[in-house]
């Protein structure tokens, strides 16, 4: 995630102090990891020095957090210029576990018993995030939800994987 | 064999024929009070089939089923229909609601199976349909409510006699993620309230998701996932 533009975009809506800045992140995207202050500095001090913030005043007692930034119309036009481009899809071509169901079926080892290991392994991620989702609010839901949808992807593919296993045996013991 | 200790219900070795179709090969299978247990496996590999034998609806050919510490072969075709009609429930992919009757009757019709009198049954109906939040649907019949809804009565169903062993398969197969979502945590809910065995039958893995853990069919063997590591 860019953190740079989430941070440009929160200030869309007025001028923030650092440490404003972070809570605001904190909470509404912060979910697994909150921001540290030194992120918060050096993402602010580059937005500066590329002038898409400027600060709108210090308060006392010093020290970054006290810092207030405003968003300026580069700034502006940044957000939109980044929500407007669709992200690259993620293509997953290298899969490890693609390379380990081949390499075990290279080696005459049993590739179904690897398949079902790892579905063991994905479901109890699942459960977590099951269990997660249904105890939280609707931010928590769909932060859950999408995690839970990639991996149920991996797990399609899992099992498409272990009906084709005697086919991809024969092509790559060939 | 003996069942694993505390277990309610279990089976091992289970063989099933269908003429020459090995439905069932040396299946095993436990779940303890309150435990909810996924069956996974591709299509065809004697998930339903293990299913109707442990609810005692299809007799294995061979290998045993314990319930609470009998052995449901040792059971009169009689005793194991009062079996599955006071400690079982069931909930299917679809079709199962009596078309000609109302909501709350089809959710009454197992207690009044059962021999309770009609205003009692629907009154229990109802407090399970509340659970459900398909109490409004009372009056209607089964063909004039969603697929979502019409399976959240089914589930009320399945839970209004106290069941001590929920047997579900593909219960959300035909809903929308959001449908089976709902109808899996009230189903969950509602079973780990009444501390009920559920065994679900799934293929996919956001709804095994709400199971404790998952046995994996294959050509009609299992293997227990949690044993096996
Ligand atoms: N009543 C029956 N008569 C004949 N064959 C049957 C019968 N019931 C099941 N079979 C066969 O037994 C095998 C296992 O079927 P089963 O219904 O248990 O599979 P399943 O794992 O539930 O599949 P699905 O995911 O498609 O529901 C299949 O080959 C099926 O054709
Ligand atoms: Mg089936």
């Amino acid at each position: 995630m860019s953190i740079g533009h989430t941070l440009l975009g929160l200030l869309e809506s007025g001028p923030r102090h650092g440490y404003d800045l972070k809570r605001a992140f904190d909470e509404k995207f912060g979910h697994d990891r909150p921001l540290h202050y030194g992120q918060v500095y050096s993402t602010m001090s580059r937005l500066l020095k590329n002038g898409l913030v400027e600060v709108d005043g210090i308060e006392a007692g010093g020290g970054p957090e006290r810092k207030r930034y405003a968003i300026t119309d580069a700034g502006i036009t940044d957000v939109e210029r980044w929500l407007a481009t669709p992200e690259k899809p993620e293509e997953y071509l290298q899969s490890t576990l693609y390379t380990k169901v081949v390499l075990a079926l290279l080696t005459h080892r049993d590739a179904a018993d690897i398949l079902d290991t790892q579905r063991s392994e994905h479901l109890r991620s699942m459960r977590i995030l099951t269990d997660r989702k249904r105890k939280g609010d609707l931010a928590d839901q769909l932060i859950c939800d999408h995690a839970l949808f990639h991996l149920e992807a991996d797990l399609r593919w899992l099992e498409l994987t272990a009906a084709r296993l005697d086919k991809l045996r024969a092509a790559v013991t060939r | 064999m003996t069942p694993p200790p505390g277990s309610l219900l279990a089976a091992e070795n289970l063989r099933k024929t269908f003429g020459p179709t090995v439905a069932l090969d040396g299946a095993h299978f436990s779940i303890h009070p309150g435990e909810v247990v996924a069956v996974m496996g591709p299509s065809g590999s004697g998930k339903s089939t293990l299913l109707h034998c442990l609810a005692g609806i299809v007799p294995p050919d061979s290998g045993s089923i314990t319930y609470d510490g009998r052995e449901l072969s040792g059971l009169s075709d009689t005793a194991r229909s009062a079996l599955r009609r006071s400690d079982f429930g069931f909930v299917f992919q679809f079709g199962q609601l009596v078309p000609e009757l109302t909501c709350v009757e089809n959710v009454a019709l197992p207690l009044r199976l059962n021999g309770s009198p009609r205003k009692e049954a629907e009154r229990a109906a109802l407090t399970w349909m509340e659970r459900l939040e398909v109490d409004d649907l009372k009056g209607k019949r089964p063909g004039e409510v969603s697929g979502g809804q019409g399976q959240r009565v089914a589930v009320a169903r399945a839970l209004v006699t106290g069941p001590r062993v929920v047997f579900a398969d593909e219960p959300t197969g035909a809903l929308d993620s959001l449908n089976g979502e709902r109808v899996m945590e009230l189903l969950t809910d509602a079973a780990r309230s009444t501390n009920a065995a559920v065994v679900l039958v799934t293929h996919e893995a956001r709804v095994a998701a709400y199971s404790d853990r998952e046995i994996v069919v294959r050509d009609g063997r299992s293997r227990d996932m949690e044993r096996a590591i």
